[in-house]
């Protein structure tokens, strides 16, 4: 199986213009690739750069340096240079993503936040409203929120629309930012076994867990982050 | 999906006298994609919607549009009755003000109405289905059709204005600040509303706003206008979440966090 992203010597700082300019390094030379059908976890403290990583790959952040090039639609593209509307085809097709935290629309439903990605991906409305039924009922979201937006939503709650407005597509790349953060004890154990399906279904998963059981439970491999910080590249 | 752009503008630049309206400004827009033009007033954003939807002839640059047969044609080297049916047709332009888009003094059903007709519609049980079908899905009640806007509120208004300008089925719609002037609870229902027909028509859109988050709400693509230059273009999120140029830094930092 081909390898669907691979990463190499990647590098990322802010520059803060209302402060005199200064510099911010965040990472410099992360190298490394993500397998179809492993889960791989990048570890290191808060700070680190994880987040921004994640953010890189899916083209949230800019790159300052390097290359991320990503299978996609039978070729090789570079995400660190594509243009925005390769970016989001990439986004529709390839790489799916949950954030940590969920991006409200007022007024659309949280079944309807989550059948999203799917009616993009061009499947029918209610097909894909019956998958985010069957994902929101798995994580335990009780029914009636299920027409109201998730505005109001307790952390949790929104959460588990977040998982499954990123697992209910077949998005062969799945990036996970720290999606079990305000999840009971419960509703990680589902996520374990969503990410274990994922996994099965060859899926290359590329996360951040705080969570130590759930890490253990999920990772095939640890990437350490605190070997990316800028100024102590190895050669 | 197309592989050809909608719409391709390129170095084009407007000037008044030795005033810089808007210089230089080159994209590409694709069928179905919404395009936010940001920047503070003056910053030319609205010189250059008015000089894409040729209500103003820009001093320099090109812009060509892919017509509905496949070919792309000049907009500035068309006839200026060419413009005109295009902008009937074709495109759609919603105003800030609903008055500039919309008779004040015919019935709401009329002002969709009349659209319909410009395009050869000459049905009238058909044209008032239409239009009672467009009120609707601006979320317009079947019984404000006879009235004229003037009795309207001002959501209502731009919620009319906007039918207006999708009836015909346009590819292309241009819009200047569409949510401005609104209460903010009017103006979350009505990006609600356009976000949906946006997505559900697949139109293309170019969308002036000094409004961030209108922007992140509506468009995919952004363009960040400074004193009539573009400063920064990118995704939408890329360009709020990580902007490089300073001059978008300041927008972005100045946000009033709720």
């Amino acid at each position: 199986m081909p390898t669907p992203l691979v990463v190499s010597d990647v590098a990322k700082s802010f520059t803060m213009h209302l402060r005199e300019g200064i510099k911010l390094p965040v990472v410099a030379g992360v190298s490394f690739s993500i397998k179809a059908g492993e889960c791989t976890v990048l570890g290191g403290p808060s700070g680190a750069g994880k987040s921004s990583i994640l953010k890189m790959l899916y083209g949230n952040y800019a790159v300052d340096d390097g290359q991320i090039i990503v299978t996609h639609d039978g070729g090789l593209i570079d995400l660190a240079n594509a243009s925005p509307r390769t970016v989001l085809a990439v986004r529709r097709q390839t790489i799916g993503y949950v954030s940590q935290f969920l991006r409200t629309v007022p007024r659309v439903s949280a079944l309807d936040v989550v059948a999203e990605p799917l009616v993009e991906r061009g499947e029918e409305r209610e097909a894909a409203r019956g998958k985010a039924r069957a994902l929101l009922a798995q994580l335990n979201l009780p029914e009636k929120l299920w027409a109201l937006p998730p505005a109001t939503f307790s952390g949790g709650e929104q959460q588990r629309v977040n998982i499954a407005r990123g697992f209910i597509t077949g998005h062969p790349i799945l990036l996970l930012d720290e999606p079990t953060a305000s999840l009971d004890a419960r509703n990680r154990d589902v996520v374990i076994e969503l990410i274990a399906a994922k996994k099965a279904a060859g899926v290359a998963l590329l996360g951040i867990f705080h969570d130590h059981d759930v890490r253990e439970a999920v990772a095939d491999r640890i990437i350490d982050v605190t070997a990316f910080a800028p100024g102590k590249r190895a050669a | 999906m197309t592989d050809e752009p909608l719409l391709r503008v390129s170095a084009l630049s407007k000037f008044y006298g030795s005033r810089v309206g808007c210089d230089n400004v080159s994209f590409d827009l694709w069928p179905g994609e919404v395009l936010a033009v940001v920047g503070e007033s003056g910053s030319g954003k609205t010189t250059l919607l008015n000089c894409l939807s040729t209500r103003l002839l820009p001093s320099s640059g090109t812009a060509s549009y892919r017509m509905r047969d496949g070919q792309f044609r000049e907009l500035y080297r068309m006839s200026e009755a060419e413009r005109r049916f295009l902008m009937r047709t074709d495109w759609g332009f919603v105003h800030q003000n609903p008055a500039d888009g919309l008779r004040m003094t015919v019935s709401a059903g009329a002002n969709v109405g009349e659209r319909l007709m410009a395009v050869g519609d000459r049905n009238y049980g058909k044209i008032r289905a239409t239009a009672v079908d467009w009120l609707s899905r601006v979320e317009i009640e079947q019984d404000r059709i006879d009235d004229e806007p003037r009795a309207f509120s001002g959501g209502m208004r731009q919620r009319l204005q906007i039918a207006r300008n999708l009836v015909t089925g346009p590819r292309l719609v241009f819009m200047d600040e569409p949510t401005g002037g609104l209460d903010v609870s009017v103006q979350a229902r009505l990006l609600d509303l356009l976000r949906g027909l946006v997505t559900d028509l697949g139109l293309a859109a170019i969308v002036v706003t000094h409004d961030l988050a209108v922007a992140r709400l509506l468009s995919q693509r952004m363009m960040v206008m400074k004193d009539g230059r573009v400063v920064e273009s990118g995704l939408t999120d890329r360009v709020l979440d990580d902007p490089r140029a300073p001059y978008t830094q300041l927008l972005v930092s100045s946000i009033l966090q709720v």
